[in-house]
């Protein structure tokens, strides 16, 4: 079962990657690639046809100097979202899962963390540091590396590329593949919904799947499908930035992710009931 | 949103048109005690954090109930195949919002005075950073005289709606103790509110805002909106048929205008704005979130949540709401007849997931200036690619509008573009220098909305 998976799953990550790399690359090309466009596109309206050669800085009456306006299309903004910080009963752990961003419209800087506390002290972490660059309306490519912390396994460091963005039907998608040493490759997906049940009372169905492409057995994850969480959370907003919620999260494990479960004598599957709070600022 | 405004009113040195025994400026505004720049991040960050008129759930239980499942479904399939709220009328609400009639909120009633038998003046002013508002003063007809400061055909009607930047004056005659002034904000959150009455004190009754309308097709796809693609929202949406018939006519009527520009040929082509929709190459990418290909050029609709408000029981029977068809310059402001020497055609576009917005894909920042020549007549297009309506203001010179057949209406300096709607005035820039154009939801323009004119 195990070397059945694996094949597959190590072409799809490999495609997906290969992917990634191909947007990156006509995401560069793109100015290029624009004035190809224009001479031979007949719908594509040339912008600039009106200005005559003249910028926002050269041609008649333009201001001395440096451009003095600057509107918010050439600010930076950021953002914290923690999507996630929980309490998990049964196994009496914090849960956090965070979002960061620093920069424009179209091109950002972007952390993603996610971690697992107990007793006081870090159990794991995985930390993404990304440039984020808009692909189209609705996503952005997201390129850098992603650290993972165990206290009792083996840390490990990933090249990450992914795309993130919110789907048709409102299905906010954040999916990533990561090559890392020795070969190993990963691959993560995460789906939210959104359920308005009034204004301020909503459902959130949450869905992550993890798949490896080698075993990893200091870190006691199998190769092929991993591990698959599915979630739903019921917050209230007091208002849109600070919402407390309770919820239910059922995880289950496959494959050699399991097998190392069953031998260290833990259950492969877990139905956690879990209180936390989702805030933005 | 904050700060400090004021009204600025010039008598014509030769008197007014039309003589009033009361004049009162009306200003309205919309006031917010957070950081306005705060405000615009967190639109950044969550572009619908202000609405809270959503869709929800149990709106969705209702429509199966009443309509039946699958229709229920269909309703909704396309907002949500195109990542659109059918209620984001506007970015900000009364979430944050207080709307103010000069100055003060609705609960300060603001009081204006007449005695019995006056003609009154009331001068409207837009001073609103991002709100438009429907006027009326119920028990009043409202017969308007002026548009951004320039004489028109007077034009009675019951109710208005209008955008920052813009100004309507208006004539009452009114005949009883007291009225209410009430101007509802666009998105329906709330309203501003004042009194016209004989004596200070009296009130008169303060109507319900109505509740928000979904968007509809016709906002979304212009002309075509009406056609076998809306067909199943045209049952469900509170929209009349008689609006739908109405944007297929003038559709058509569009295209066949422009198959005769081409048969005659010899004439000047230029003689009606181009209906060949022309997207730039820079509306195809991450800035733009839809493109219209089916406009309407129809002027005489009143808007989304305006629409056959009598037929809805909304409103008494014969209720009127002023549209741009109604508006016609009074001789002698129209004062260059010559005919366009060439055309301009922009599109106003946006993304409201990432909040941005731009003419023709590309915000101010990567822009470069629209290049006009003194004193040459120029026609300029402007087809809204997005849902939201946009005043558009051309500072520096006038904006002449005309209709899709190409014949003058009316001198404005703020014209309204609704959504999915195409339009075109005429300019003579008389003017040398750098002149700004722009959105006048401020937001809108801070986001990237704007343009340089540079008049040489």
């Amino acid at each position: 079962m195990k070397r059945i998976l694996t094949k597959p799953l190590t072409n799809l990550i490999l495609a997906v990657s290969a992917f990634q790399a191909s947007t990156a690359l006509a995401q560069m090309d793109h100015s290029a690639m624009q004035m190809e466009a224009s001479a031979t596109t007949v719908d594509g309206r040339d912008p600039h046809a009106y200005s005559d050669g003249y910028t926002l800085t050269e041609g008649p009456y333009a201001q001395p100097g440096p451009r003095q306006l600057k509107l918010a299309d050439e600010h930076a903004f950021w953002s914290v979202l923690v999507d996630r910080l929980e309490y998990q009963k049964d196994n009496d752990s914090t849960v956090y899962d965070a979002q960061a961003w620093y920069g424009t419209t179209f091109n950002r800087f972007v952390i993603k963390a996610e971690g697992d506390i107990s007793n006081g002290t870090l159990e794991e972490s995985s930390t993404d540091l990304l440039w984020g660059h808009a692909l189209n309306a609705y996503f952005d490519t997201q390129l850098g590396i992603r650290l993972d912390n165990y206290r009792d396994g083996k840390d490990r460091r990933w090249l990450a590329m992914g795309v993130q963005g919110l789907a048709p039907y409102w299905f906010e998608l954040d999916v990533a593949a990561y090559v890392g040493e020795d070969g190993r490759t990963a691959f993560t997906a995460q789906a939210e919904y959104e359920l308005l049940l009034t204004q301020k009372l909503i459902l959130q169905p949450r869905a992550e799947l993890n798949l490896y492409g080698k075993d990893d057995l200091d870190n006691g994850l199998g190769s092929g499908l991993s591990d698959l969480a599915l979630g739903l959370r019921l917050r209230y907003e007091f208002n849109r930035q600070f919402a407390p919620y309770i919820g239910v999260e059922w995880t289950d494990t496959y494959g050699d992710t399991a097998d190392y479960r069953r031998s260290a004598g833990r259950d492969t599957s877990d139905t956690q009931f879990v209180a936390g709070l989702r805030f933005w600022f | 949103m904050t700060g400090m405004y004021g009204a600025l009113i010039i008598e014509p040195r030769a008197g007014e048109r039309y003589p009033a025994q009361q004049d009162h400026v009306i200003q309205l505004s919309d006031w917010t005690d957070e950081d306005p720049m705060r405000a615009l991040s967190k639109l950044k960050v969550q572009s619908d954090v202000y609405n809270f008129n959503q869709s929800t759930f149990f709106d969705f239980t209702d429509d199966v109930s009443k309509m039946g499942l699958q229709a229920a479904l269909e309703k909704r399939q396309m907002w949500n195949q195109m990542r659109m709220s059918p209620t984001d009328l506007a970015d900000l609400s009364a979430a944050t919002f207080t709307f103010l009639m000069n100055g003060t909120t609705p609960a300060g009633n603001w009081n204006g005075l007449f005695q019995r038998g006056d003609r009154v003046r009331l001068r409207f002013i837009n001073a609103a950073s991002n709100s438009f508002y429907d006027v009326r003063i119920p028990g009043l007809k409202l017969t308007v005289i002026q548009a951004d400061g320039q004489d028109v055909e007077p034009v009675t009607v019951d109710e208005f709606r209008f955008g920052p930047g813009e100004t309507y004056d208006v004539m009452v005659e009114p005949q009883d103790d007291a009225y209410t002034i009430f101007a509802q904000s666009m998105e329906r959150s709330g309203y501003a509110r004042g009194t016209l009455s004989v004596r200070q004190g009296l009130t008169a009754p303060v109507p319900e805002p109505d509740s928000p309308e979904w968007l509809t097709m016709k906002d979304m796809m212009g002309a075509m909106g009406g056609g076998a693609m809306g067909h199943d929202m045209m049952k469900m949406d509170s929209m009349g048929q008689t609006k739908m018939d109405h944007s297929q006519m003038s559709g058509g009527m569009a295209m066949d205008h422009s198959m005769h520009g081409m048969q005659q040929g010899s004439d000047n082509p230029l003689a009606k704005p181009s209906s060949t929709i022309r997207h730039a190459r820079t509306e195809y990418g991450a800035s733009v979130d839809q493109r219209v290909d089916t406009p309407s050029t129809n002027l005489d609709d009143p808007g989304i949540g305006l629409r056959n408000l009598s037929q809805r029981g909304l409103r008494p029977q014969g209720h009127r709401v002023l549209t741009l068809a109604d508006l016609q310059s009074i001789d002698g402001v129209l004062d260059d007849r010559r005919p366009p020497a060439r055309e301009l055609e922009l599109h106003l576009t946006g993304n409201m997931e990432r909040y941005s917005w731009s003419f023709d894909g590309l915000e101010f920042g990567k822009s470069t200036p629209v290049s006009l020549r003194h004193n040459e007549r120029v026609r300029i297009i402007l087809q809204n690619d997005t849902m939201m309506t946009h005043p558009m203001h051309l500072h520096g010179m006038w904006s002449e509008l005309e209709t899709d057949q190409g014949e003058l209406r009316v001198r404005r300096h703020t014209i309204p573009v609704q959504p999915a709607q195409r339009i075109s005035f005429l300019t003579t820039p008389h003017d040398l220098g750098r002149w700004a154009w722009h959105c006048h939801l401020l937001f809108h323009m801070d986001a990237g909305m704007f343009r340089e004119v540079v008049v040489s």
